[in-house]
């Protein structure tokens, strides 16, 4: 068997390939000759074999059958072998592979090996991909490792640390001892690993905050000594040192810091230092910067650093390079809560940044708009953000309509102003207004009194212009249904009243019905419109005309209505003028009110609310397929079993109030008498539903012992509908003492006969039972 | 935290992909061709970060080829592009022509990244190691 290639040329011929399926080709040939490779035990080339299998699984061909190799190769003694088998594990192996618990023992020895790259290797495959019960094992020799004074090993120890601590958190007290002299290191490897343990320790435990708190004074020293030393080779990166360290110290001061007043007073000089002294024409100063701002915004720090952070953000805003203006407005977003009047200075800046091309500063820009709007600002703001919704993506367009709605309902000067901006919006974004905004401006449009005939005249004019966009479309239709006598006769104060026959406005409600771009919804306001305006108008008959046609429309919402319209006129004409007066001023009501009623247009249709209607509960759906097997070849339901949490039996007992006499009717019965578990049932009609059953049952135990965890499930035929409310307890105490009581309700339309299937679960004697019955002796009346 | 590494060149092949967070094999194909897609669609005068499903993306490029980095999102984003920007010069110091020896590509960033942190941006102590195996190689 010649030797296997070696990866270099393994890239190079599959980078030749130029089709996709001569990719795979070469990549199956290859496969197929690691894999006999494999096969022989060929000790020499595995290692390479190894790394191809690799190269392929990064490419995205499966690899699963390397990962024994991988083992083989980290347990030889050779430090290439070593190298990639550990490299494949970490690539291949994860938590959810059952091998890779084979790697503990290799990694214990390798842990203690003599030379320190094994060790190395060892402690960064453990960091990466050590499941719970390794770390456990191995935390011991990590964290002596952690103590040892070998810099290379102890910065990965401690990194090595951090994994252990995110798997096991209880191990953390374990590194305490061992943390104590890791600041005091000179190696920046070994300062740095040690940080961000420092961090991983404090972020996950108050107490371990508390206790390093102490090592502030030390890190202000260590970052001092970073900023004021000159020019030291090793770390310098573009003219400042270790930069990557100085920004890790920052950000744990900022966690230690955080709700402490003596941290923080002890932080103040040094990043007032690190804020002015830093340079800022490289984009490392900036990550610096950038970091020292976040930190002075989140400890407490005296205003007089706060002013500092937020003229730095400003001057980062006004930086060209679009990488700092993005971090300048994220961290301004999170400030303006707190220091609103330091940002309100930049006001002008942020607007600006509206303009720019970049979609993610765009977007900071606009949130931060919204967030700077205010009393003052208001008209100047509004002007800048309504050009922006013009002009935006369509990804926008939705948040910055809501935005400017919310925006202009809190703060706008006039009603006139309101109106106006609202029906900018609507003009120009209108599809992309949320649902839930057609209501609340009619809502607002019936609450300006005076702006009626202003509002209905300019929707009635956009209208004119535009009928594709549909919130627009359902608000006017709406307007000029109520406000249409004002529209026909002239008369408005804010602006040139226009000459509208009723005619004219019938056309185009009647043209808003037929057109293809209407949605169903907007079809439903219009016909209501049309209706309205017969209170209003003079010309009836037209009208009438129109409600008769779609009488007999396909679409059901509109038959319907049109139905019942056709029914006012016809036999009811005497009450259609109150029906359709002008609507009061409705209230700002939490979710349905203006909903239902622009719906309804002031009839009241009974609101059927099912007060004992609780929300489906998502019970495990193994329940209800159990139900399911059993109850085989019948078409059955299964029934998910609610659970309404404040309404205990009382539900039944309101029932059985409400059913009163009627309960005596129909005969109660047992449904099932086993093994000393007694199910009665008893029958009422529920009053307003004539069709639905209500069945309570009582299960009693007649047995010695109580019956724990009690659960009574029941499924009906698919011509019925069922619904369990919740039990009056799940245990069903001994010897008769008392009963468990549950009501079914059972909808039954067809009024077939009701059958039902029922499996009771419950615990006797610390023992599970399960049992299954078929009840069909219900009594006729129940169900006729 | 940062959660993967990728390599990219202009048609979208991958030439290096690292994970510190477990993704499925599947999905990670995914993942990269749109991760990719939307790195490759901006223009050079736009922002290096974008927000991407629950996490952000920080991208460089180079040539032919882009290097993105997908970090969580209290990372802070100008210093995870000096760190990208390290990880190519090291890479440069040590090849002449990176991808064909990928294996030692993977070192070197262990050395650079553990487990989704930085263990050590000095350059000559990252090679360190490389240099060592390079020696047991030839010897």
């Amino acid at each position: 068997m010649p030797a296997p290639i070696r990866l270099r040329e393994l890239i190079r011929t599959i980078r030749t390939a130029r089709t996709q399926a001569e990719e795979r080709e070469m990549i199956q040939k290859e496969c197929a000759a690691i894999r006999s490779s494999f096969r022989e035990e060929d000790n020499t080339y595995r290692c390479r074999n190894v790394a191809k299998l690799l190269y392929m699984h990064m490419l995205g061909y499966p690899a699963h059958f390397g990962q024994l190799e991988c083992l083989k190769l980290i347990a030889s003694q050779k430090f290439t072998d070593k190298r990639i088998g550990y490299l494949g594990a970490m690539l291949l192996l994860d938590e959810r592979q059952d091998v890779h618990l084979l790697m503990t023992n290799c990694i214990k020895n390798d842990l203690n090996h003599s030379t320190q790259y094994v060790q190395g290797l060892a402690l960064c495959t453990l960091g990466c991909m050590g499941s719970s019960e390794m770390c456990r094992d191995l935390a011991g020799e990590v964290e002596k490792l952690l103590k040892t004074s070998n810099s290379y090993l102890r910065k990965k120890a401690a990194l090595c640390a951090v994994h252990v601590i995110r798997k096991v958190p209880e191990l953390m007290e374990m590194f305490l001892p061992a943390t104590k002299n890791l600041l005091s290191e000179k190696n920046h490897g070994v300062l740095h690993t040690s940080v961000v343990l420092l961090t991983e320790m404090c972020e996950r435990s108050p107490d371990m905050l508390a206790h390093f708190r102490k090592l502030v004074p030390q890190l202000v020293r260590i970052l001092k000594n970073l900023i004021m030393s000159g020019y030291s080779p090793e770390h310098d990166v573009s003219g400042i040192s270790d930069p990557f360290l100085q920004v890790r110290i920052l950000r744990l001061l900022r966690i230690l810091g955080k709700s402490d007043d003596d941290s923080s007073e002890a932080m103040n000089d040094i990043l007032a230092q690190v804020a002015t002294n830093t340079e800022t024409s490289k984009n490392v100063g900036n990550a610096i910067l950038y970091e020292t701002v976040l930190t002075i915004m989140d400890i407490k720090s005296e205003s007089g650093l706060r002013v500092l952070a937020i003229n730095i953000l400003g001057r980062f805003l006004l930086n060209n390079d679009k990488n700092i203006r993005y971090v300048a407005l994220t961290s301004l977003l999170k400030t303006v809560q707190t220091d609103h009047n330091a940002v309100q200075r930049h006001r002008s800046t942020i607007v600006d940044c509206l303009k720019d091309l970049d979609v993610s500063i765009k977007r900071r820009a606009m949130e931060l708009s919204f967030a700077l709007v205010n009393g003052n600002n208001i008209r100047g703001m509004m002007k800048e953000l309504l050009y922006f919704l013009d002009s935006c993506d369509p990804e926008f367009k939705a948040d910055c309509a809501s935005g400017v709605f919310l925006a202009a309902e809190k703060y706008a000067p006039s009603k006139r102003w309101h109106i106006d901006t609202i029906m900018r919006v609507l003009t120009t974004a209108g599809s992309y207004v949320r649902d839930d905004s057609v209501p609340n401006l009619i809502q607002l449009i019936t609450n300006s009194v005076e702006m009626h005939a202003y509002t209905v005249q300019r929707l009635y004019k956009a209208l004119l212009d535009d009928i594709s966009q549909q919130p627009l479309v359902q608000v006017a239709s709406w307007c000029i249904g109520e406000y249409g006598d004002l529209l026909v006769s002239g008369q408005c104060e804010e602006e040139e009243p226009i000459q509208v026959t009723e005619d004219e406005v019938l056309d185009v409600l009647e043209g808003l019905l037929v057109s293809n771009l209407s949605a169903a919804v907007t079809r439903g306001y219009s016909l209501t419109a049309i209706m309205k305006l017969s209170t209003r108008f003079s010309g009836v008959n037209r009208i009438k005309k129109v409600v008769s046609i779609y009488g007999s429309s396909i679409d059901v919402e509109l038959q319907q209505r049109a139905v019942e319209y056709n029914a006012l006129f016809k036999k009811y004409d005497h009450m259609r003028p109150a029906l359709l007066e002008r609507m009061p001023i409705m209230e700002k009501s939490a979710s349905n009110g203006p909903t239902e009623i622009v719906q309804t247009n002031g009839e009241t249709e009974p609101s059927v609310v099912d007060s004992k209607h609780p929300p489906p509960v998502s019970q495990p759906a193994n329940q209800a397929n159990d139900l399911l097997d059993l109850l085989g070849g019948n078409d059955v339901v299964p029934v998910i079993q609610t659970t309404v949490p404040t309404k205990p039996a009382s539900a039944g007992g309101e029932l059985l109030d409400l059913l009163g006499d009627l309960s005596l009717t129909i005969p109660p019965m047992t449904a099932y008498n086993k093994n000393g578990l007694k199910i009665d049932f008893t029958f009422e009609r529920a009053n307003p539903n004539p069709n639905v059953a209500v069945i309570t049952i009582h299960a009693s135990n007649s047995t010695e012992a109580d019956m724990t965890d009690f659960v009574f499930q029941a499924a009906v035929p698919k011509t019925f509908q069922l619904q369990l409310l919740s039990p009056s307890s799940n245990v069903v105490p001994a010897l008769n003492q008392g009963t468990v009581t549950q009501v079914i309700r059972v909808l039954n339309p067809q009024k077939q006969q009701l059958r039902m299937r029922i499996k009771l679960t419950y615990t006797l004697k610390g023992s599970p039972v399960q049992d299954l019955a078929e009840v069909n002796n219900f009594p006729p009346q129940s169900w006729q | 935290m940062i959660r993967f590494m990728l390599m990219v060149n202009r048609q979208g092949q991958t030439r290096l992909s690292r994970y510190y967070q477990p993704v499925e094999l599947s999905r990670r194909a995914q993942l990269e061709a749109d991760v990719v897609r939307c790195c490759l669609s901006r223009r050079k005068d736009q922002c290096s970060f974008v927000d991407y499903k629950d996490f952000k993306l920080v991208y460089r490029q180079y040539a032919a080829l882009y290097v993105v980095v997908g970090v969580t999102d209290n990372e802070n984003e100008l210093s995870v592009y000096e760190l990208l920007h390290n990880f190519v010069e090291v890479l440069d110091k040590y090849f002449s022509r990176i991808m064909f020896n990928l294996d030692r590509v993977h070192i070197i960033l262990d050395e650079m990244i553990q487990n989704g942190h930085v263990v050590e941006t000095n350059k000559s102590r990252v090679l360190a190691p490389l240099t060592a195996l390079d020696k047991m190689a030839d010897g």
